[in-house]
């Protein structure tokens, strides 16, 4: 046992991070803009490390939970709660690990208001660790909804020409769903008296009130994840946000959403997950072969990864509301894969964004003649990203389709479809971008990666491979959590399966 | 006993009696003096507002009686006649700068909200209501007069005409449902009524309506908000700072009084007037400020939406409501009057930005100032983990426990769209090209901006103390 609150520590670090920056750095001049992004950088590398304690000290035998941390806050019942376990201790540490490697790609691309950027990604990053570890409903949705301030502000001061309607966008978006949630958060209270989420898993909650929750939970998750039709907003925060703001987007925002139904839909509302599971797997369906469609028409880099992590999280639903081991396994390493190989390749069009300038697919092609190491990256997030078996998308889109083939074999199939389509597509991509003669001269002088890039990618080419070789440390660290929620699940809908039985 | 005239205690009445003598003497130094001593009365009325909040703070706890029981001194009146205080010594604050400028240097404002403050203070106290009506018009007299305090300029005369003509007229309705329930029931002493209206007969629900319709007025909710627009816009920009903030307190608080205590036997009755004015002021107040060009005029319209969000919690008419409102008029007073402080510190070249587009780049030329506006904007727009959103919570959740379903959706959607105008003007301040400085802001400003903000961002972190005493003048309703 520790004696010091090291999940709080965590959490709020990367906040007194920027509250030293703010202190420090003041004014605009380029000496404030170097304080900030090293008090940012080392803020970020040691909320890191102090995360990789979590990992060291993690018993992933245990399936409640631990870190637990309790504190008086609104009422007896809505108490600051705190506490990770299998399911979201990888969402911790993928959060933690990608923003130094944010920080590093903003090094050089933010140019303006340096000091400010950083705050803001720290600010987040406080949020989103706190999403992820909170043990109280209302405190996840304070830190759930909060992360919409500073993504607002880092996609409209940073981002592209459009980025004013993008911003707009996804904040109201991200709100009207959130505001519905938040009434099933009162209900929830008045019903079982505390937001107490350890507490709530064992209440039992009348069937009505678990229709109407699981439908509020599911408007704000829904558009979070986003599925399939409430997706739109993603192309355009993608597009025009800077580029390590598309990564922590991409890689740990839209994970949010496929959490909130890991820990809320599906153990608080066992009923209501059963019976709306059909239209989970028609949603998901629709994505994954929809939007891989949409894919294959984009002409900008940014786009075409946006619509293609649609289609990815169309997956990770599928396998969430399989309710099966397999499903929901392949569910969680899914979203953690995605998590890295997606920020992967955002990063990857940044990199040539930076030289450029321009994101428009037409405007590359033949950059393997002047950038073989950049050729060789992003075709390895690229067969990632098509699930090629070696890479870690392969292990999760797998054990999601043979999760969800158990429940609905329709729902597999077309999914498997829409593995096909991703390879058109990511394929299609790769070779506009990289294969062909170097034939346009604005590309006659572009640059291999530098140190800088490569050390950004290098972690996330290692666990890509790594973890489609060898998945077990992820799946051996979720493994009893998603055993107990499986179990769980099982358990309460197994009564209106034999109800339903003649 | 000392404290004791006619027979009655006088104890209860100390606050009010020692700010009314306060408010005589000022004006007498004033008249002395002339309008030299206009920051020396300003300074003194300051002292005399927080003098009269630590005696307030100092009463013997429990309830307290007096004047027949006309005049009732509990918890609930204890803590919102605190924040009024509060709200009108911060007002004057603000218009220290303000006055000393030559043409608009006068002593009388501070008296008139000195003594639009004991009009207040009755109000809070108010147990029937002849002492309702007293304390309303004391109050509506002198802001009438305020509205119009800037005597030379056109838009602020007519500012304090129409609140004159509409608010006699409100004051006529409130009258006339006064005279109705004395009639159905015979008394006008609350409990009185409370006890003599269990089922709602016609004569008492025409009663209701009428006293509300009066209420409804002083509070700006939909559909008796047409003045706030235009008073919020043309009264000088510390006297609106003073409209949205006290007086609203106080008539929210007569208002969550009447229901709770004069009508607890007819629910039925008023809770769908309540439900009806809070969905149309919500709606109202969020589609209606989309379109403004004028700071002030949106913020009218803002205020309007969160009369609306407050009486939600006053619909479900429970403990947990009448907590969620008292929470909410903190919270809701704290952001505006932030809110204004940030436009009256808005000048260039000595003069006064109103227009949102003046707001253009002013995270570049005073990004402390934009901060703590954004933040200020972010809370009213109910996003956590500012002090908006656990206002918005209380309320709404209040709400959800008596079943009001259909309003709690009605609201949380109207709160996204009100979303959207405040994260217009931030847009304004932040995504847009830079325009010309700003003149330098007073100390003054300056620290009440900081403090607002600071409140806001920090009421999470430790909420206990105020989300307590909220609780504790909630429950003394019951």
């Amino acid at each position: 046992m520790t004696t010091w609150p090291i999940l709080s520590v965590t959490t709020f670090l990367p906040a007194v991070g920027a509250i030293l920056i703010y202190v420090m750095a003041r004014g605009s001049d380029e000496a404030a803009s170097r304080t900030a992004r090293w008090i940012a950088l080392w803020t970020t590398i040691v909320t890191f490390a102090v995360s990789l304690l979590l990992v060291t000290r993690f018993d992933p035998t245990n399936t409640g939970f631990q870190f637990v941390e309790q504190a008086t806050w609104l009422a007896t019942g809505i108490r600051y709660h705190m506490g990770v376990d299998g399911i979201s201790l990888p969402f911790v540490i993928l959060t933690t690990a990608l923003m130094p490697l944010c920080i590093v790609a903003s090094w050089k691309s933010i140019a303006r208001r340096v000091p400010a950027y950083m705050m803001a990604f720290l600010i987040l990053e406080t949020l989103m660790i706190g999403t992820f570890s909170a043990l109280d409903l209302l405190l996840f949705y304070v830190f759930f909804e909060g992360g919409l301030i500073p993504m607002f502000l880092i996609i409209g001061i940073w981002g592209g020409p459009r980025r004013v309607y993008a911003t707009f966008k996804f904040f109201l978006y991200t709100l009207l769903g959130s505001v519905l949630m938040l009434l099933a958060i009162m209900a929830l209270y008045w019903n079982a008296g505390t937001t107490d989420i350890p507490t709530l898993m064992q209440t039992s909650v009348p069937y009505n009130l678990q229709k109407w929750a699981w439908l509020a939970f599911f408007a704000s998750f829904a558009v979070k994840m986003p599925m399939w039709p409430v997706h739109t907003w993603l192309p355009d925060a993608h597009v025009e946000a800077p580029t390590a703001g598309s990564v922590i987007l991409a890689a740990i925002l839209l994970k949010m959403g496929g959490y909130g139904f890991l820990r809320f839909s599906l153990p608080m509302f066992p009923l209501a997950s059963h019976d709306f599971a059909p239209l989970v797997f028609a949603m998901s369906a629709i994505a994954i072969v929809y939007t891989s469609l949409v894919a294959l028409m984009q002409e900008d880099m940014k786009k075409l990864i946006a619509y293609s992590s649609v289609a990815h999280m169309g997956f990770v639903t599928m396998g969430i509301f399989a309710g099966t081991m397999q499903g929901v396994h392949g569910g969680v390493f899914q979203m953690v894969s995605h998590g890295i190989v997606s920020g992967a390749l955002f990063l990857c069009v940044g990199v040539v964004y930076d030289r450029m300038h321009t994101r428009e697919i037409a405007a590359y092609g033949g950059l393997v003649n002047r950038m073989p190491l950049y050729a060789l990256v992003f075709l390895i997030f690229t067969m990632a990203n098509v699930g090629l078996p070696g890479t870690s998308g392969f292990v999760g889109e797998f054990l999601a389709l043979i999760g969800t083939f158990k429940v609905s074999i329709p729902t597999a199939v077309a999914a498997t479809l829409g593995v096909i389509l991703s390879a058109a597509y990511a394929l299609w991509l790769y070779r506009k971008i990289v294969f062909g003669a170097l034939v346009k001269p604005s590309l006659a002088t572009i640059k291999d990666l530098t140190f800088r890039e490569g050390l950004t990618l290098a972690p996330l080419v290692v666990l890509t491979i790594l973890f489609g070789v060898y998945p077990k440390p992820v799946l051996d660290f979720s493994a009893a959590s998603v055993q107990n929620l499986v179990n769980n699940y099982a358990s309460a809908t197994a009564a209106i399966k034999a109800a339903a039985l003649p | 006993m000392m404290f004791e005239a006619a027979g009655y205690q006088l104890l209860p009445v100390l606050p009010e009696v020692a700010l009314a003598v306060g408010a005589m003497v000022l004006l007498l130094i004033g008249a002395w003096c002339g309008q030299r001593a206009a920051g020396l009365v300003t300074g003194l009325a300051i002292c005399v507002l927080i003098g009269t909040g630590v005696i307030v703070y100092l009463l013997p706890g429990g309830k307290l009686i007096t004047f027949g029981g006309s005049f009732i001194v509990d918890d609930f009146a204890r803590f919102l006649k605190i924040l009024a205080l509060l709200g009108s010594a911060a007002t004057l604050v603000l218009s220290r700068e303000f006055l000393q400028d030559q043409s608009r240097r006068m002593f009388e404002f501070a008296i008139l909200v000195m003594l639009s403050t004991v009009g207040m203070m009755v109000l809070i106290s108010a147990a029937d209501l002849i002492m309702l009506y007293l304390g309303l018009e004391l109050m509506s007299l002198a802001l009438y007069v305020v509205a119009a305090s800037n005597r030379d300029n056109v838009k602020s005369t007519e500012a304090g005409l129409k609140y004159f003509v509409l608010g006699a007229l409100a004051s006529g309705m409130l009258l006339y449902g006064a005279s109705l329930l004395y009639g159905f029931t015979g008394t006008v002493s609350f409990a009185g009524i409370a006890a003599a209206a269990k089922s709602g007969s016609i004569g008492v629900v025409f009663g209701i309506v009428f006293l509300l319709a009066g209420l409804c007025f002083k509070v700006s909710v939909v559909p008796f908000h047409m003045w706030t627009p235009d008073v919020y816009e043309g009264a000088p920009t510390p006297v609106t700072a003073f409209f949205a903030s006290a007086p609203k307190i106080a008539a929210m608080a007569v208002f969550t009084r009447v229901v709770l205590t004069a009508f607890s036997g007819v629910v039925a009755e008023w809770q769908q007037i309540v439900v009806f004015v809070a969905i149309a002021s919500m709606a109202l107040g969020s589609f209606g400020a989309i379109g403004q060009r004028n700071i002030k005029r949106l913020m009218a319209y803002s205020s309007i939406g969160h009369m609306g969000f407050a009486l939600v919690g006053l619909a479900a008419g429970t403990v947990e409501g009448a907590q969620g409102v008292v929470l909410y008029l903190v919270i809701y007073t704290v952001m505006t009057f932030g809110a204004f402080t940030v436009i009256l510190a808005m000048n260039r070249n000595g003069q006064p930005l109103e227009q949102i587009s003046d707001f253009a780049g002013l995270s570049r030329t005073n990004p402390l100032l934009a901060f703590c506006f954004a933040m200020l904007l972010f809370s009213l727009a109910g996003i956590p983990p500012l002090a908006g959103f656990f206002a918005k919570f209380y309320v709404f959740s209040a709400a959800i426990k008596a079943g009001l379903f259909a309003l709690s959706v009605i609201g949380v959607i109207t709160s996204v769209v009100g979303a959207f105008y405040y994260l217009n003007v931030i847009k304004v301040m932040y995504f847009d090209e830079r325009a010309e400085a700003t003149d330098a802001v007073h100390l003054e400003l300056r620290s009440i901006v900081a403090a607002t903000a600071l409140f806001n961002m920090l009421f999470f972190a430790y909420p206990g103390p105020l989300v307590s005493a909220a609780t504790a003048a909630a429950k003394s309703l019951f």
